[in-house]
């Protein structure tokens, strides 16, 4: 069995068995990792490359990482200094890549859909790295493989997703994700920043962020971003942090042995108090291991035997 | 020339009867009807047998392009996909560049069409100069040159003290104003409707008050003002009401609604196809359901296509980078009989009423009607056949259509203007000398 699709877009569509395929295909990987040599020949005469529309340190560095764990030959382009800074359409640079032969493209953009319209274009797997507010399936990968890990189950677990909804890939992708292996998702967030009908996904709005806290298995904080404030959707930073800030006080409301969970990078004392993003609950710097044994993962289904559509090697 | 068009079901929206007879045409004008009728010299022959004979169908919201879009389309191009889809006159807008603000513009699109159109064109001149929204155009001039009405189509008139005055100074002039009612504030940066599926695909939204705070706006200045406003591409059940409501305390009101917004839903955005981004944004199932209720009861008078031809290239890029817009004037009759007549909304007068005289009597332009004397405009619509829409067949340069594969039933035989036949089984007939 494999992933029934060329590329990786999102998690909406990607049905439970998928997505348990990708979480135990990721276990034997986080060995490889934590291998003193770190290379195994799976992906050997093949080539990733990395397209980042957006700066990203750790996204990048993870799927880069990833693919040269796994013996692939890894490009990374980066927006501002190629021909994309001069003009070209996504999609000729997309045609471009797929001619010189790429087996895998991983894709950064700020826009809602660009990884879908990559797909289409190419003939090259395409996974997706977030499109705009759209989806960020890996980013939910890694924490579902980071949740299951810590709590042996991902079935029946309570998540609540606090912050900036309404512009967030992450929560978007983590709704699917936990909702469809049957976890229970809250979210809370300032009004202005709840994204309009978001409830029909199966996801509970809760009024407070201490609703959505109460009994909580896992606390997934999200980065707010000073530029929304900016464009005028919440008063302020100072104002959040007193609301929705994930301190202390707030978390002894979730279980006693609840995940924190942050995607990163953090704003300390503002989304997330210091002592709560380095305290024993927290799981963030697993969160960035774990990233890059589902990367290692996807990377084999698609292009490394592992898939439906490959022979193996 | 002579051209008898015989055994068609003639439609005659202002008797409201439907009526097996043959119309002849002479010199340009209807001269003539009655059964079995035939001419002693020379002519054409059209047999409508089995078809609609019906007023040359009206698309009172069409992008021509021109001048200054010409990749997208012209007035050549334009007017051919309008005679293809059925259509012998067009209403173009103004927001070409340069914006239609002066009579010297209104000039060059009446004579390139003159020139070269296979419909008729009639120009909708801007408000403000330059649709910047600041200062009137010169309305009594775009007037005197033949514009039929004023708006500042896709660059609406934020400024309500402008608008008021823009009113007072149309209803001087006897010609509507016609409204694209969008708050740019509510709607800023949205490329799609605000709800569900814009959450899911992560886009931003635009919500349904965006267009009816002005729908409401335009009813209270029309009502403090007097002027005739007609509410183009009417796309939210909340916008149906407040017309409805209008209507019946007796406000100059009247409302368009496009093919698009009667068919097609946000769920038509997933996958991202961009011929799906238009403005306002396709809308829920309750809207479409609302717009169809007010087509039915009258509340809309007009169906009007919004033809909004772009380029491959404008349009073949990321879903928030890609203009607003689709082509809509070689689909309509399709649509139309697929999604209302057959669907039992509308009647077949009904539905035909709101393409011919329904537009004419908001324009006040003397069309719309078959009635003896006037210029020979007809349509013959074939009800029954069933088709599949091919973009690449389309006569607009704009391919950028949501409705590419669909099949319809009901496509447009023949168009006459001006007592000359336009358009045949599909082909255009060439003009061009």
């Amino acid at each position: 069995m494999g992933l029934s699709g060329k590329d990786v877009v999102g998690l909406r569509h990607v049905p439970a068995e998928e997505i348990k395929l990708v979480l135990d295909t990721a276990k034997p990987m986080k060995e490889i990792i934590q291998r003193q040599i770190k290379k195994v020949p799976i992906l050997r005469g093949r080539t990733v490359v990395t397209v980042f529309y957006e700066a990203s340190t750790r996204t990048r560095t993870s799927f880069e990482l990833a693919a040269k764990y796994l013996s692939a030959d890894t490009v990374g382009i980066a927006a501002a200094t190629s021909s994309v800074s001069k003009g070209e359409s996504l999609k000729d640079t997309a045609r471009t890549i797929d001619a010189m032969g790429a087996d895998l493209v991983v894709l950064r953009h700020p826009m809602a859909g660009a990884a879908e319209l990559l797909g289409r274009t190419i003939n090259a797997a395409v996974i997706n790295a977030g499109d705009g507010a759209h989806e960020h399936p890996t980013q939910a990968l890694l924490d579902l493989y980071t949740v299951k890990e810590k709590k042996g189950r991902l079935k029946g677990l309570k998540v609540a997703i606090i912050g900036d909804i309404l512009h967030s890939r992450v929560a978007r992708s983590n709704i699917w994700g936990f909702t469809r292996m049957g976890a229970e998702v809250r979210l809370a967030g300032p009004a202005t920043l709840m994204a309009p009908g978001i409830e029909r996904t199966g996801a509970e709005v809760c009024r407070s962020p201490e609703e959505a806290l109460e009994g909580a298995d896992v606390v997934m904080v999200l980065r707010i971003q000073l530029e929304r404030q900016q464009e005028g959707l919440f008063p302020g930073l100072r104002e959040y942090a007193r609301l929705f800030g994930i301190n202390r006080e707030r978390l002894t409301l979730a279980a006693r042995d609840a995940l924190v969970m942050h995607p990163g990078p953090m704003n300390r004392g503002i989304e997330i108090a210091p002592d709560v993003a380095d305290g024993l609950q927290s799981v963030v710097n697993e969160q960035v291991t774990n990233g890059v044994a589902v990367r290692m993962a996807l990377l084999y289904l698609l292009i490394g035997g592992g898939g439906s559509s490959e022979a193996a090697n | 020339m002579k051209l008898l068009i015989k055994g068609g079901t003639v439609l005659d929206p202002v008797a409201g009867e439907m009526v097996e007879k043959d119309i002849l045409v002479a010199g340009g004008k209807i001269a003539g009807e009655g059964s079995n009728l035939c001419f002693g010299d020379a002519g054409i022959v059209l047999d409508a047998s089995g078809k609609l004979v019906v007023p040359g169908l009206i698309d009172m919201h069409v992008h021509l392009r021109e001048p200054g879009y010409e990749a997208k389309e012209t007035i050549l191009t334009g007017t051919r996909a309008a005679a293809r889809g059925g259509f012998s006159s067009v209403v173009c807008m103004p927001n070409t560049s340069p914006v239609v603000d002066t009579a010297a513009l209104i000039s060059y699109i009446l004579n390139t069409a003159r020139e070269q159109g296979a419909a008729h064109v009639f120009p909708v001149g801007s408000i403000t100069r330059g649709s910047r929204g600041k200062e009137l155009a010169e309305m009594g001039d775009l007037k005197k040159a033949g514009a039929v009405a004023f708006s500042d189509d896709g660059m609406p008139v934020a400024n309500a003290g402008l608008m008021r005055r823009a009113m007072q100074y149309a209803r001087m002039l006897d010609l509507p104003i016609i409204s694209h009612c969008e708050d740019r504030e509510l709607s800023s940066g949205g490329s799609m409707h605000e709800g569900y599926m814009s959450t899911v695909l992560g886009l931003k939204g635009i919500p349904a008050s965006a267009e009816e705070v002005m729908v409401a706006r335009e009813i209270l200045l029309a009502g403090e003002t007097g002027c005739r406003v007609h509410i183009a591409h009417v796309s939210t059940a909340g916008s149906v009401r407040l017309v409805r409501e209008a209507k019946s305390r007796g406000i100059p009101v009247t409302a368009e609604v496009t093919p698009h917004h009667f068919t097609l839903t946000d769920e038509a955005v997933a996958g991202y196809n961009t011929s799906t981004k238009v403005n306002p944004p396709l809308r829920t199932a309750s809207d479409v359901a609302a717009v169809k209720e007010g087509l039915a009861d009258g509340t809309i008078d007009v169906i009007a296509t919004d033809h909004a031809p772009h380029t491959v290239e404008e349009k073949d890029v990321e879903y928030d980078r890609a203009p607003f817009g689709l082509v809509g004037l070689e689909t309509a009759v399709g649509l139309v009989w697929t999604e209302l007549v057959d669907a039992g909304v509308l009647t077949p007068l009904q539905a035909i009423a709101k393409m011919t005289l329904n537009p004419a009597r908001v324009l006040n332009i003397s069309r719309g009607t078959l009635n003896p004397g006037v210029d020979a405009d007809l349509t013959i619509i074939d009800p029954n056949l069933t088709w599949t829409v091919d973009a690449n067949l389309f006569e607009s340069r704009g391919k950028n259509t949501p409705f590419h594969g669909m099949k319809l039933k009901g496509q447009a035989y023949a168009t006459v203007a001006g007592g000359r036949v336009r358009m045949l089984g599909g082909a255009v007939k060439d003009l061009l000398r």
